[in-house]
């Protein structure tokens, strides 16, 4: 949507911001997903019924929460997407970086 | 005739337009926090390296209390609500609104803070230091971490809410707010894997 903005500056005016921004209602209904996923989380940690299963509903639902903010808080959802890219390149790496190290000392020395 | 045609041509162009459409101050931001990403993967994958590894307690499962961080992570995500509705107003040139919302940032950051200090001295109490154990290192480290971005982001906050008050931040300047906000919800993201990972994940 944006890739096709008219070149602005940095002092955009502020029908430009307006049309890249969610309503108040939006960002209430976002604030409150975010805390029922919080207390969904909690619940999952609390309940022993769910742990074989506990690791990776914990990251799904921590993924999730990360993806509504950095999209709807952060606005990545409405502003061009080269800046997507640029943010997902490092927490790509960083992921990596933690899964490659998580890997070689947790992982593979059961194997050794 | 030709120079006040040209000189009219100079004005009309914007020193600061990409073609993107993009602010440099704005993208140089993002670029900040990809390299953020990876410098809080480092603190993130020197605790999971460590976890369990603590030859003497206490341990993880001594200390932690789920329910008053949940209070905390809760209150820092609403503080994640406050900003973005700042932002808002801030476009809409509603300035006492915005004023008002980043105080409740501020308000709600100081409160994740005193929070976060409390369970500090408790687990210090319980002989958890930084120097302890190798949990004790890479907990502090990283947490602590995140709590010094916190503060700055509080810090941040106030400096924009004085300045929304005496108008040097006109909503065709919102950019300024914008990048704060893009701060305070990172600082906010960080924190969301933290959780997880530190504290539910066994």
């Amino acid at each position: 949507m944006s890739q096709t903005t008219p070149v602005t500056g940095s002092g955009s005016d502020a029908a430009g911001h307006a049309e890249k921004q969610g309503s108040v209602a939006l960002y209430i209904w976002i604030g409150a997903i975010l805390a029922v996923l919080t207390f969904v989380e909690v619940a999952v940690y609390l309940i022993d019924a769910f742990e074989a299963v506990e690791v990776p509903i914990l990251i799904v639902l921590s993924t999730a929460k990360l993806f509504l903010v950095v999209m709807y808080f952060m606005h990545l959802k409405m502003d061009h997407r080269a800046l997507t890219w640029l943010f997902l390149s490092g927490v790509v790496l960083a992921v990596f970086m933690v899964s490659a190290l998580v890997v070689l000392y947790h992982v593979l020395p059961r194997f050794a | 005739m030709a120079q006040a045609v040209a000189a009219s041509a100079h004005d009309a162009h914007d020193p600061h337009a990409t073609n993107t459409g993009v602010s440099n101050f704005k993208l140089g931001f993002w670029v900040f926090l990809a390299s953020e990403c990876l410098f809080f993967g480092t603190l993130i994958s020197t605790y999971m390296v460590y976890k369990g590894s603590a030859l003497e307690g206490p341990y993880p499962t001594d200390l932690f209390d789920i329910i008053k961080t949940t209070i905390s992570t809760t209150v820092l995500l609403f503080s994640s609500l406050a900003m973005v509705l700042a932002l808002h107003y801030v476009h809409e040139a509603r300035k006492n609104l915005a004023i008002l919302w980043l105080f409740a940032v501020i308000a709600m950051g100081g409160t994740f803070l005193v929070m976060e200090y409390f369970s500090y001295i408790k687990y210090i109490g319980y002989g958890l230091t930084i120097g302890s154990s190798t949990f004790g290192s890479s907990y502090f480290v990283l947490t602590g971490t995140h709590k010094a971005h916190v503060a700055v982001g509080m810090i941040w906050m106030g400096i924009l809410a004085w300045r929304l008050h005496k108008g040097k931040i006109p909503p065709s300047k919102s950019d300024q707010v914008e990048v704060a906000g893009l701060y305070w919800h990172f600082v906010d993201i960080i924190w969301i894997v933290i959780f997880t990972l530190v504290y539910l994940i066994p």
